[in-house]
């Protein structure tokens, strides 16, 4: 008897501590906007999903560094801007905000300036990089224009609008 | 026996000199004694090829133009005056070519397909049948996504993934190494050709020559601890890669410096070069230092400051393996 009410009570705690912890929601799909839902963006092939053991298809050696801060997958999805410039966008869903940015800060602020989007972000003439509560969200732009930075931070905020949502 | 051309001629004579060179300065010393100090005069060969304008004014490799870098490359490694040379030097009619690609790194980063069509076109005028040219890398979707058309039988250069074959059976094992082995190396093709990109990497330190036959086993994931050493030169001593490798043609027209090695266009550079060695681990040393430079430029600390300094290239280099010289003094880069 008193250990069945021990172990109640562990139960208890347990569930508790459950629904203490921030655990992203929502699925990878959802996240990635459809064609023409951001101005000048269309999407142009299949989202891809690699769970964690299967990172390493996807980013080869960088796999060990993300699943150190708690990478659970990476979902990735290709786009084309105005049929002129084409781009990759890739969510980690990592399994807490400080995961995300674990892998924010390790990433030098090279030829990067910082601007206002999610938790914090860093833009260059090819790249968006932003961390918003456990996602890790990077968009990497294949051409280089005078069009290029503002277009992705459209997407970026196209993005981050439903991440929010969740 | 034919009598010899006049490029094989020269090369005879030329042997014929250092090999009397050498004999005289080493006085009363036996035959292989005197072979032995040849050998240690030998430098490995690494070439350098720039071509500033090979993008013209725009972002597009020139085709035109990466063909003429290959040339220069390859007629400066192998000293010969013109291209077709070169390549009989390499690869004999009848023999199967296999082209092992990096596409790993996507888009912007991946073995560029005009040069892996200049390659080609040489090789046909070397005599190798297009349908005995196989570019190849672990997956077709990956090499489709950079641009590479795929092809499998037919008269055409083949072109597809080994997910189209898949790997041996057997595990083929060398120290801390045990694969199984893509049947395109160990049944499609018995010459290769290595056509890397030249990459920093987040384990290795960089990604070059060597660690780009990680594309050619089924687990590559289990070597990556310790900065992949000592896999990455285990792996490169498996006989099937050892024996067949003859070249490598290594893609630094786009190159990176950090975070590799998939593409960040901000730690990239267009370095609109080639580099060409026979000696792997003399290629992968030298762009080791292109890397450096870069980095340094950009503000970076050098990758030992980073705790992953490329420690698998003196491994490649150690007695054990002898994949090549990892020794400044016995590498002769040449640029062109």
């Amino acid at each position: 008897m008193k250990a069945r009410r021990v172990l109640l009570v562990m139960l208890g705690v347990a569930l508790l501590l459950d629904a203490g912890c921030k655990r992203p929601s929502g699925n990878g799909r959802s996240f990635f906007p459809a064609s023409n839902q951001v101005a000048g963006w269309a999407m142009t092939g299949d989202i891809r999903i690699f769970e964690a053991a299967d990172l390493w298809k996807y980013i080869d050696g960088d796999a060990e560094r993300y699943l150190k801060a708690g990478a659970q997958s990476v979902s990735t999805a290709d786009y084309k801007f105005q049929n002129k410039i084409d781009a990759t966008a890739d969510i980690y869903t990592m399994g807490n905000a400080e995961g995300a940015d674990t892998i924010f800060r390790s990433e030098p602020a090279v030829d990067v300036k910082p601007i206002q989007l999610g938790d914090a972000a860093r833009l260059s003439s090819q790249s968006l990089v932003f961390r918003k509560g456990s996602f890790l969200v990077r968009i990497v732009a294949f051409e280089e224009s005078t069009e290029t930075e503002q277009a992705l931070l459209q997407l970026g905020r196209g993005i981050e609008s439903r991440l929010a949502r969740g | 026996m034919r009598s010899l051309s006049g490029a094989n001629r020269r090369d005879f004579l030329k042997k014929c000199l250092t090999g009397a060179a050498v004999l005289g300065a080493s006085g009363r010393m036996g035959l292989l004694a005197a072979a032995e100090e040849g050998a240690a005069f030998a430098k490995s060969k690494v070439v350098i090829a720039h071509d500033a304008m090979l993008r013209g004014t725009g972002t597009t490799v020139d085709s035109g133009r990466m063909l003429s870098l290959l040339d220069r490359a390859m007629q400066a490694l192998f000293d010969r005056d013109n291209p077709s040379e070169t390549w009989k030097k390499l690869v004999r009619p009848g023999e199967t070519v296999g082209l092992k690609v990096n596409t790993l790194g996507g888009r912007g980063l991946s073995s560029n397909v005009q040069l892996v069509e200049a390659i080609c076109e040489r090789l046909q005028e070397a005599g190798i049948k297009a349908s005995d040219i196989v570019v190849w890398d672990r997956d077709s979707d990956e090499m489709e996504h950079v641009g590479f058309h795929l092809t499998a039988g037919g008269n055409r250069v083949q072109c597809f993934g080994t997910d189209r074959v898949d790997y041996e059976q057997e595990l083929a094992m060398y120290g801390s190494v045990g694969s199984r082995l893509s049947k395109i190396l160990t049944q499609r093709c018995n010459v290769l050709i290595n056509v890397p990109v030249l990459k920093d990497h987040d384990g290795a330190g960089v990604t070059i020559a060597l660690k780009n036959m990680y594309g050619v086993i089924h687990n590559p994931n289990k070597y990556h601890p310790n900065g992949c050493d000592p896999y990455i030169a285990d792996l490169n001593m498996l006989p099937e890669i050892r024996s067949k490798m003859r070249l490598t043609i290594c893609d630094a027209t786009t190159a990176c410096f950090e975070g590799g090695p998939g593409y960040k266009p901000q730690y990239s550079w267009k370095n609109n070069a080639l580099m060409v060695s026979q000696d792997p681990v003399a290629l992968d040393y030298t762009g080791w230092q292109i890397i450096e430079r870069k980095r340094a430029e950009k503000g970076l600390k050098a990758l030992e400051g980073d705790k992953r300094a490329p420690r698998y290239i003196a491994t490649a280099a150690d007695a054990q393996h002898r994949l090549g010289t990892n020794d400044p003094k016995r590498i002769a880069v040449v640029e062109v």
